[in-house]
């Protein structure tokens, strides 16, 4: 319905401009153009498919199935029990109470990460789009560029700045790591928010008498709160599936749950239980694509808003 | 904060500046002072502790002639290579596709993107399962009658990296789709017509008039796949660890390698800074560009 309306309102304005024959050009259903894009299309959603379906597949066979079997064929048995043991009590070195550890440490990481986050870009973008002051750019710009320098040059000066604090190994360090490196993004993700909100309403505000925390929690913040949600799913699924910082700023007792997946997967002694590493992956993977599947059209959105610009 | 030339402006916006202490600490402190400090140890011996104790560019000549550095940098030129064409390609083919007024277009946008939600360790190991060679795609197809199939990227040190740059494709193809998409869908439906009453095949119409429109679409977007290929570490972590020997090493790798396990931060340094220039080369000129040029029209 929408196509169609869309459709006739920009025929109205072809017709003002063209002078050749007007009104929109009948669409023909030609059989073979549709068989050949539906046809491309779903031999390509297919392939992107057949890895979680290998997956789900994978993880709900017995070991002997799969090694007499193929990894495409469904399960002759269905067993819950790899993911029992993917969860409950697959090994890490010496640590065998599974993937729960690491999906806890997750979400303790994940939760304050996103809030700390999202906060402190959420006032920065507001300070910038509204309140620029001398030099403001200036950050802004380092920032961005920022956003752009490799981790790996950035990663042992925090290190010590971790250490010498005396957080070096813990939760709060890995969540002021993940607060900074969100930073870029989400501030520039909100400060072309604000900018793009009516000039009017923060004016007429400020003749008010409202001040900067005023104007922010009263008028912008509940103004905003789609872009809110955006960030809010750019950095859960971001921080979920770090691997790099959980690395290098947590020890074996706190690694976040990817971390511990690869390291289970992995792992070199013991015999390969493919059924329980799959089990493992889904686990990990599971957060995310709940909150992607959830989210829809808002993830498309972020990914969008964060990377063109508006 | 160190504009205090005049106080009654310092003042006036000062909760402005408050709220932005965090952006310049993160700004000055991490990004433009862990920068410096990297570059300065690079120059160094340091070992096990970093220590002010200048070598020149030893640590550059050592990291150019060691084997696993060159390979590193190989590899990631061929998979940077293939990772730019075909996302590209195939990011662009799809939202051509897709931008058809087709039915179902939220699904198979859905399924092409959902890759992107899951992290690359998830991805590297599901790849590493399907490349597996005695269970994966290369024994579905030798238990067909093909017994002489061979497909084993990650166990053949000539080819691992395009292993893992399938993986890579399948994750990330869908975000480049999503952005060609909203370039897509920025251009002016009367433009599309206007070609179609000119009698402009569809394909000309894309090759000719619509891409170089969305010039600026096609810059972003390789910017952002440029910028992922440096980064590239935790897929190659989970579906080979490096290996087989150090066929699929990656710089990134090189450097948390050295850093963190073979405690010579020096070379780490020297690496990373390396990985530094690299990114320099492609982001300053675009940042300048796209924020310097903007503020003065």
């Amino acid at each position: 319905m929408a196509d169609v309306a869309s459709l006739s309102t920009s025929a109205q304005a072809l017709r003002r401009h063209a002078t050749g024959p007007s009104g929109p050009k009948p669409r023909h259903v030609l059989s073979r153009r549709n068989i050949f894009l539906y046809g491309t299309l779903i031999v390509v959603a297919l392939y992107y498919l057949l890895p979680l379906y290998v997956m789900i597949v994978t993880s709900l066979k017995g070991m002997p199935e799969i090694r007499l079997g193929n990894i495409f064929s469904p399960p002759m048995e269905i067993t819950f029990e790899p993911w029992v043991k993917a969860w409950a009590s697959a090994c890490t070195g010496l640590n065998c109470d599974g993937l729960s550890r690491g999906f806890w440490n997750s979400v303790r990481i994940t939760v304050p990460s996103v809030l700390l986050s999202i906060a402190i870009a959420s006032v920065n973008g507001y300070a910038l789009a509204n309140w620029r002051f001398k030099g403001a750019d200036t950050f802004f710009i380092i920032l961005i560029v920022g956003a752009f320098i490799p981790y790996q040059v950035m990663i042992y000066p925090i290190v010590i700045i971790l250490r010498e604090i005396g957080i070096y190994g813990t939760l709060t360090g890995l969540v002021i790591v993940h607060s900074i490196f969100g930073m870029p993004i989400l501030t520039l993700l909100f400060r072309n928010y604000f900018t793009s909100m009516p000039e009017e309403l923060f004016r007429a505000a400020r003749v008010d008498g409202a001040g900067f925390w005023g104007i922010y929690l009263r008028i912008m913040l509940p103004m905003s709160l789609p872009i809110f949600v955006v960030a809010i799913i750019l950095q859960v699924t971001g921080i979920w599936n770090d691997f790099l910082f959980g690395v290098v700023y947590t020890r074996p007792d706190t690694y976040p749950m990817t971390v511990q997946l690869n390291n289970i997967v992995n792992s070199v002694q013991g015999v390969k239980e493919y059924n329980v590493n799959m089990a493992a992956t889904i686990l990990t993977g599971l957060v995310p694509l709940i909150v992607y599947f959830i989210s829809g059209k808002l993830f498309v959105r972020g990914i969008a808003a964060g990377a063109v610009k508006g | 904060m160190s504009n205090s030339e005049r106080p009654s402006k310092l003042f006036r916006n000062l909760n402005a500046k408050v709220a932005s202490i965090p952006m310049v600490l993160t700004a000055l402190v991490v990004f433009v002072g862990g920068t410096a400090w990297t570059v300065l140890y690079s120059f160094t011996n340091s070992k096990l502790l970093p220590r002010l104790n200048f070598v020149g560019l030893d640590q550059y000549h050592r990291l150019w002639s060691t084997s696993r550095w060159l390979v590193s940098i190989e590899n990631l030129l061929i998979y940077g290579a293939i990772s730019l064409v075909f996302s590209l390609v195939i990011g662009f083919l799809l939202a051509a596709l897709l931008d058809q007024k087709i039915r179902f277009e939220d699904t198979f946008r859905t399924i092409f993107l959902y890759p992107f939600a899951l992290s690359f360790i998830v991805t590297g190991l599901v790849w590493q399962w399907l490349l597996n060679p005695d269970f994966g795609v290369q024994r579905v197809v030798r238990d067909l009658g093909w017994t002489s199939f061979s497909f084993d990227p990650l166990y053949n040190s000539s080819i691992v990296i395009y292993g893992i740059s399938i993986a890579a494709l399948w994750q990330g193809t869908g975000l480049i789709m999503c952005l060609m998409l909203a370039g897509l869908r920025g251009i002016d439906e009367d433009i599309w017509k206007a070609a179609r009453v000119d009698g402009i095949p569809a394909w000309k119409t894309y090759l000719f008039i619509v891409i170089p429109m969305m010039r600026p679409v096609f810059i972003t977007t390789l910017v952002i796949i440029a910028a992922g290929i440096v980064k590239v570490y935790d897929l190659v972590v989970a579906q080979t660890s490096g290996g087989p020997g150090i066929a699929s090493e990656v710089p990134a790798k090189y450097v948390y390698d050295y850093m963190f396990f073979a405690q010579n931060l020096g070379q780490g340094f020297a690496a990373s800074t390396m990985m530094l220039l690299s990114v320099v080369i492609v982001i300053v000129p675009w940042a300048y560009l796209e924020f310097g040029g903007k503020k003065r029209g």
